[in-house]
């Protein structure tokens, strides 16, 4: 009796499960035909749903093509990939550190496209010399500061990556934690640009700087400023910025106590990320994945992640928000990004010995 | 036991009836189902084959002790917090009536419905350096930031206070059900041998309900020990922090699963030590009596403390960082709730709750096999079989994911070469793949539950049934099931809320254009967008709380023998 009733309630419970995936997509019963002549995209993507749906929204409505989406962490949708071998649906890898393109392209799991368009927009440092990934979208790693702690004179002489290792600023420094990817591809850029050995130095005295262990997120660090803990963090930028532009208003007041500061302007330029994507070596539907890579860094799609999330555009000509014009132009680095992925596992050693938490 | 083992030979009746096929080789598919649900752990131990040396070495030359370290101090402070905070309230709900203890009985079990990761969000909000906590001490006082001490919500001391404020629902839970099953003579015997009521909770009920407050506790361990979200966040280097960073800093998986399985284990060997320290210890109830549970009356005195005592984990636990959800959901529900928001709602509600009867299914089917066939490949099995609650849901995820892919690529190949047409992929990246991780990862709570609450019938009554010609699954069905039936609800309820909860496996596994609202919850949280995570954390909360109420009236009403007495 209990047994028939609990089979009863299951056997409800599952058919209601899978039929309203069913109903959701009715194009996936004949994806077989469909494929041919409507196509479709399939994405992997690390971009959280929220900063990539609306965009994929308007491509759909333009193009008439329907994308599927499944967001995690771009590790594991790494993995994913590796697991589902060449049977895998996905068509696209989209992702917002650039150490893990690389990853993907290393474990063999993408294929070379090339673009006009794509290679026209985006600048060489920006996509892979090879065309299998290309960046979408930039994003610098720079000092945040109290204005009210901090001298001009400070910043003038230590406000670069190097100068953070300073005496100068011994209890006074916040960054968030070794294991964040936005950290392990700044180390990978610094031991690119400053060797090795000197890097694992200007780490130690780094972390010798630290007024508190590293916690939280970037936003985090920006308050932990504001509030007075520290008087100096690393931060990407469009975190400020999303703290400026917050639904909340305690968050937009912490915000405005902190200013910015472009690191290392002097020299190399202030350390940038991308976020970006590649087409997966056994992608079904490959034209359409690089119409959308070309939709990506069209005009409107550019302005609207410089609107949205307040990231730059790696189109030119692209009006910025209004708090990144603010913030002025800025020199950035020209290492080309490719390199950050290579020394990823060597910098998270690097900073597991110089005790970076 | 050998006369009892006599007794079974002459009672059973002449000639094997014709059972079924399940009946009749039980055993064999129990272990078949063990074996089957312990793949993606398999796959993970299989991993210890090939150890790799450069990063064991760089490990253990930097990092490894204080995984170790931090690991242990959390499940102690943890397990300690979680034994008080949990034995005690539900001894207290119990046995007296005070201010408002009916309430408390299942307000308590509130905390539950919280994902930790969330709790820890919100107290980081509040005590953090520019919470309204300490912003408010800076007003008044005109002190500095460093003009004063504050405790550092997050550090392992708040670590600690974060997870037992969420966990300790389980041993509360578990207890509170031994407790009430209790045959109240055994206190009564007690009592009239001059135990006092404080003597008689130590020396007698404790013991007793110890099989339950064990089960409950090792969910605690076992979920501490699995914990990302808020050691992350706090910043604590724990084994869990170590796994993710070994894989996906350094891409090297074969380390990760290494270090997994070493944590898992740690879990056998202490699971192991528990059953030895009990010995040959029974502890089902000797008696058959059980009178009406008599809750006394306390005095305005003792009564005020008792309801103190017992708001405290509710207050900590629910009513504070539920208040602040509220109030952030509040602001931000108009540009959250939508459409597809409902969604969420269904698509959450509907894995929780297929997987949760499922769990007690297998549960019941692998309990009830290891009791009324006994053996040693049995009780292995299911040893394995539960050990998925300590592994992080993200290296769950991976073990189920390989194995499947692996068989949806090799039916694929072997239909190319024979008839020239492919399959693609048949189960990875379907719904069944992911239920199917929620039952490795979340068995052990039903299975531990359902464990206990067999441990607890005698014997007897099991030779009884079968003198009465029962064979093993009326037995269940007309005896054990309705004895234990406040247990099973809890095994329901426990893996319902969890799922309701769950997000690495969630993330990793599921079909395209499918969430969740834990996933929402976490994207959103993720980017520190606290605010705007507030309304779907809030569902899950709210997801949670409707069956926890429900479940908590069915326990009251378990005591044996209360529907013939009211």
């Amino acid at each position: 009796m209990y047994k028939s009733i609990f089979f009863l309630i299951l056997f409800i419970l599952q058919s209601n499960l899978f039929a309203s995936e069913v109903n959701k997509h009715p194009e996936a019963k004949e994806t077989l035909e469909a494929d041919r002549q409507l196509g479709e995209v399939n994405i992997y993507s690390a971009r959280k749903e929220a900063l990539i749906k609306p965009l994929l929204d308007i491509f759909t409505e333009k193009t008439g093509i329907p994308v599927n989406l499944v967001t995690g962490d771009a590790d594991e949708l790494i993995q994913r990939l590796e697991a589902e071998g060449r049977n895998t649906p996905a068509d696209l890898l989209l992702t917002v550190d650039v150490a893990r393109l690389h990853r993907a392209k290393q474990n063999g799991l993408l294929q070379t496209v090339s673009s006009d368009i794509l290679e026209q927009v985006v600048p060489d440092e920006y996509r892979d010399p090879e065309g299998y990934w290309y960046g979408l979208s930039l994003r610098s790693r720079v000092i945040v500061y109290a204005p009210d702690r901090v001298k001009p004179e400070e910043l003038s002489s230590y406000g670069s990556y190097e100068g953070l290792a300073e005496p100068v600023w011994k209890g006074r420094l916040c960054v968030r934690s070794s294991s964040n990817p936005y950290n392990q591809s700044l180390v990978a850029a610094m031991m690119e640009n400053d060797g090795k050995e000197n890097t694992e130095k200007w780490a130690r005295g780094l972390v010798s700087n630290f007024a508190r262990s590293p916690k939280g997120g970037d936003r985090d660090q920006i308050t932990a400023v504001a509030a007075g803990q520290c008087d100096v963090a690393l931060v990407n930028t469009y975190y400020l910025a999303g703290m400026l532009h917050s639904s909340q208003e305690e968050e937009r007041a912490l915000a405005k106590k902190v200013r910015l500061f472009w690191p290392n302007q002097s020299g190399r330029g202030a350390h940038v990320n991308v976020s970006g994507a590649g087409v997966i070596k056994t992608a079904a539907h490959v034209t359409e994945a690089v119409k959308l890579l070309e939709f990506m860094v069209s005009a409107e799609a550019q302005a609207w992640y410089a609107e949205q999330n307040n990231e730059y555009p790696v189109r030119q000509g692209i009006r910025v928000s209004d708090t990144l014009s603010q913030w002025g132009d800025f020199k950035a680095d020209t290492l080309n990004l490719g390199v950050l992925g290579k020394h990823n596992a060597e910098a998270i050693n690097l900073m597991d010995r110089v005790g970076w938490k | 036991m050998s006369a009892t083992s006599i007794n079974i030979e002459v009672c059973r009746p002449a000639g094997i009836p014709i059972h079924t096929l399940l009946i009749k080789r039980w055993d064999f598919w129990l272990v078949l189902v063990a074996i089957i649900l312990s793949l993606p752990i398999l796959v993970v131990f299989g991993s210890l084959f090939s150890p790799e040396v450069e990063i064991w070495k760089h490990l253990y030359e930097t990092v490894l002790f204080e995984y170790i370290v931090n690991s242990l101090l959390l499940m102690t402070g943890v397990g300690a917090l979680a034994l008080i905070t949990g034995v005690i309230p539900a001894w207290l709900v119990t046995m007296y009536r005070f201010p408002g203890s009916q309430v408390l009985e299942w307000a308590l079990l509130l905390p539950l419905a919280m994902p930790a990761y969330i709790t820890a969000y919100t107290y980081t909000g509040i005590f953090d350096i520019a919470g309204p906590v300490q912003t408010g001490l800076r007003n008044i006082t005109g002190w500095q930031y460093r003009d004063y001490w504050f405790p550092d919500i997050r550090s392992p001391g708040g670590a600690i206070f974060i997870l037992s404020s969420v966990l300790y629902p389980y041993v509360y839970l578990l207890a509170r059900a031994a407790f009430i099953e209790q045959s109240i003579c055994v206190l009564e015997v007690a009592r009239t041998l001059g135990c006092n009521s404080i003597r008689a909770f130590f020396k007698i009920a404790l013991p007793l309900a110890r099989p339950s407050i064990i089960a409950g506790l090792s969910l605690v361990l076992m979920e501490t020990l699995a914990d990302y979200g808020t050691v992350q966040y706090f910043g604590i280097a724990t084994f869990t922090t170590g796994i993710f960073r070994t894989w996906f800093g350094l891409g090297n998986s074969a380390a990760a699963a290494q270090l997994s399985a070493l944590m898992m284990l740690f879990v056998m060997l202490l699971i192991l030590l528990e059953h030895r320290s009990r010995h040959r210890q029974r502890y089902h109830h000797t008696s058959t009596r059980y009178s009406t549970l008599l809750q006394k009356k306390l005095l305005p005195g003792p009564a005020i403390t008792a309801a103190i005592i017992c708001s405290i984990p509710v207050v900590v636990g629910f009513l504070v960082p539920f208040g602040f959800l509220l109030q952030w959901a509040w602001q931000t529900y108009p540009h959250v709730v939508d459409t597809s928001f409902f969604d969420l709602v269904a698509h959450s509600v509907l894995l929780a709750g297929v997987s949760a009867l499922l769990a007690l299914f297998l549960a019941l089917f692998m309990a009830s096999g290891k009791r009324l066939y006994p053996s040693p490949p049995a009780s292995l099995s299911i040893r394995f079989a539960g050990m998925g609650y300590a592994i992080p849901g993200t290296v769950i995820a991976v073990g189920v994911m390989l194995p499947f892919a692996w068989v949806d690529n090799t039916v694929d190949l072997w239909l190319r070469s024979a008839f020239g047409i492919s399959s693609g992929l048949l189960l990875s990246g379907t719904l069944f793949v992911l239920i199917f991780a929620y039952l490795v990862r979340f068995l052990a709570v039903s299975l531990n539950t359902v464990e206990a609450a067999l441990a607890r019938i005698k014997p007897s009554i099991d030779e009884a049934g079968r003198c009465a010609g029962y064979h093993s699954l009326t037995l269940l069905r007309k005896v054990h099931i309705p004895m234990m039936r406040g247990s099973l609800l809890t095994a329901v309820l426990l893996v319902f809320v969890d799922v309701l909860k769950e997000l690495p496996a969630t993330l990793i596994l599921r079909p395209f254009n499918f969430n969740t609202l834990a996933v929402r919850t976490f994207e959103l949280a993720n980017e520190e967008r606290l605010a705007d995570a507030a309304c779907s954390a809030l569902a899950i909360v709210l997801a949670g709380i409707i069956p926890v109420i429900l479940i908590s009236n069915t326990i009251s009403r378990s005591r044996p023998g209360h529907d013939h007495r009211t």
